[in-house]
């Protein structure tokens, strides 16, 4: 088997110190190979979100090792960890958080400006990324002209543009309609299909069930990891 | 990430906000054409001062007398310091008598502030030439004739629209014959230079002032380097017969010194009290700048979740402030060159270029400075805390 995209060992996070310690993660290890689509699911509390924070190298874990496609990113400076986020990372937000006031291309350019790649490049790949999730001819909208579902896939076309390792996405549809979520499902599905790695965070039941691999997290603890279908094929 | 491309970012962040960046602007430009249109006054002011003692001759000493010590300054003495021997500098002496007095014209009569007793030769000594008819002549002088050259606020006031030379005027019960107007002088201070007579020192002594003291004496250097010498040669030979006490010199380029010192701690202080104002626009930057990395905090962690490295944001928000400064401090210096073409307090202001380059430096350096702690504070947050800000 290739290395894995992630490999997370006995991760333990704490908040707080003495009597109001929180312990939000108590030892989570689990491995997500390439070409995999894992839903992670849990009431609130059950620190997926804290999960999700290491995962995407925006917060440090109290313990444990994380190698993100073989890099062990706790001993990352803020420089490559940025290069990190850049290179190695999609995110996807439950609150869209695409930057106001800019175009939907702008939005998409915007890693790969911080990439430091060409104007003229860059264009063209937004534009191919902006194709993936359907919104090719909404280019040139600007955030509050576009709905919350093509919002996030403005944002799933922005997290997709570096071509990262891992797709990294929190709740996606947490703040959408029947509708939107249907769609941004739909674009998972297709970029799982064409090999990419998924790892999506949720509370939501239909989210879980498009997954192919589905982990259940319970006061910081895995409780269920069940495979529910086979990488590579669908 | 290019610098070319952090600029843009700046720029749009910018316009995203184009009430508030124009005002933080305005606190500058405000700042930055005071400084220069102050000291641009300053400087005229000093400008226009030292114009007006060097239209009176640099390179003449004026005797005084003090007042004290019984004796006094006299034709003699006066005739004694056109010494060629002991005092070599000197080119020509002018004895003055000098005192107000009211000349009419055909039942119209105006007071002339310093009416003035001479000999021809202080025309050129004081720097004031005639500007029609002519000035009186040596023999004039000799024979006491009465002929007066009136300057040009009397002439206006006599005689409006009419050729004053040629016609009779009468002053202190006696008739003169107006023979020529003195050109204008630039008169922007307090004293109206242009409000004078001159008149042979004979006749006004006769008329006017009577046989007593000379109000003062004006000695005329060869040379403007050679002021100093002449001042110790005129005092060496006024000694000789007079008490030290009774009389004092004063030296027109002493006077000048003096004066522009006086100028320059004047402009210094004006442009003090713009650089306060200066000041003020630079913590209205501060103050935006930390307004703008509180409410784009979210955009901060989203930039930073995106790969942003710290460096990039804390370029972004730098520039950002500087860009807000140097557009502020160069629309400044528009204002206050075009300020500077009006007339401020009765003074051109003349732009010293120096002040220019000096307040479009400093507002840069207010920029970084000021920018500095916000774009630091922006860079810091981490991505995460960034994240979660409501």
């Amino acid at each position: 088997m290739t290395r894995p995209v992630l490999d997370v060992r006995d991760l333990r996070k704490r908040y707080g110190q003495g009597e109001a310690t929180v312990h939000a993660l108590r030892g989570v290890s689990m491995t997500v190979g390439r070409g995999d689509y894992v839903a992670i699911m849990g009431s609130s509390g059950s620190g997926k979100s804290t999960l999700m924070n290491i995962l995407g190298a925006l917060d440090v874990p109290t313990s444990g090792t994380y190698l993100l496609d073989g890099v062990d990113v706790s001993e990352l400076a803020d420089r490559q960890l940025a290069l990190a986020r850049n290179r190695l990372i999609g995110f996807v937000f439950q609150a869209f958080n695409l930057i106001p006031r800019t175009s939907a291309a702008a939005n998409v350019e915007l890693p790969l400006a911080y990439a430091g790649i060409r104007p003229r490049e860059r264009r063209r790949r937004a534009l191919a990324a902006l194709d993936v999730v359907g919104l090719a001819e909404r280019a040139g909208h600007e955030p509050n002209q576009l709905s919350g579902g093509q919002q996030q896939r403005v944002a799933v076309a922005r997290a997709l543009v570096t071509e990262p390792a891992l797709l990294l996405a929190d709740e996606p549809t947490g703040n959408l309609d029947t509708r939107s979520t249907a769609d941004v499902l739909d674009v998972f599905d297709q970029l799982n299909a064409a090999g990419r790695t998924i790892v999506v965070i949720t509370h939501e039941p239909e989210v879980g069930a498009r997954a192919k691999r589905l982990i259940r997290l319970v006061d910081g603890r895995i409780v269920h990891d069940v495979r529910q279908a086979p990488v590579g094929v669908r | 990430m290019s610098f070319a491309e952090v600029v843009r970012f700046a720029l749009r962040g910018l316009s995203a906000n184009k009430l508030r960046s124009s005002l933080t602007m305005l606190g500058i430009l405000i700042g930055v054409a005071a400084v220069i249109l102050l000291v641009a006054v300053g400087n005229g002011s000093a400008r226009a001062i030292s114009d007006r003692i060097e239209a009176l001759g640099t390179n003449t000493i004026t005797v005084m007398s003090a007042g004290r010590g019984g004796a006094s300054l006299t034709t003699e003495l006066a005739a004694a310091l056109t010494d060629p021997v002991l005092a070599p500098g000197v080119r020509s002496v002018s004895p003055v008598v000098s005192s107000s007095a009211t000349v009419t014209y055909e039942g119209a009569d105006h007071e002339v502030g310093s009416f003035v007793g001479t000999t021809p030769g202080w025309f050129q000594a004081s720097n004031t030439p005639v500007g029609e008819g002519s000035a009186f002549t040596a023999d004039d002088e000799a024979q006491g004739r009465r002929v007066v050259v009136i300057g040009p606020t009397v002439a206006e006031e006599l005689f409006p629209g009419l050729d004053p030379v040629g016609r009779q005027v009468t002053v202190g019960g006696a008739l003169f014959t107006v023979v020529g107007v003195l050109s204008e002088k630039s008169s922007t201070g307090f004293q109206d230079a242009d409000d004078t007579a001159v008149a042979p020192l004979t006749a006004v002594r006769q008329v006017l002032t009577g046989y007593g003291a000379l109000t003062s004496i004006l000695v005329e250097a060869a040379a403007p380097d050679q002021v100093d010498a002449v001042q110790s040669e005129v005092s060496t030979i006024l000694d000789l017969s007079l008490d030290p006490a009774a009389y004092r010199i004063q030296n027109a380029a002493q006077l000048l010194e003096t004066q522009t010192q006086t100028a320059g701690t004047f402009t210094t202080l004006l442009g003090a009290v713009a650089a306060i104002s200066l000041l003020v626009g630079g913590i209205g930057i501060t103050n935006i700048m930390l307004v703008t990395v509180t409410e784009r905090t979210r955009e901060i962690g989203i930039r930073k979740a995106l790969g942003a490295p710290r460096r990039v944001i804390l370029t972004q928000f730098l520039i950002e402030a500087t860009l807000l400064s140097v557009i502020g401090g160069a629309l400044g210096v528009v204002a206050a060159l075009v300020g500077s073409s009006f007339e401020i307090v009765g003074v051109r202001p003349v732009i010293v270029p120096s002040s220019v380059g000096l307040a479009l430096g400093v507002s840069l350096a207010i920029g970084l400075f000021f920018g500095g702690l916000p774009a630091a504070r922006a860079a810091r947050l981490r991505p995460i805390d960034a994240l979660r800000y409501e």
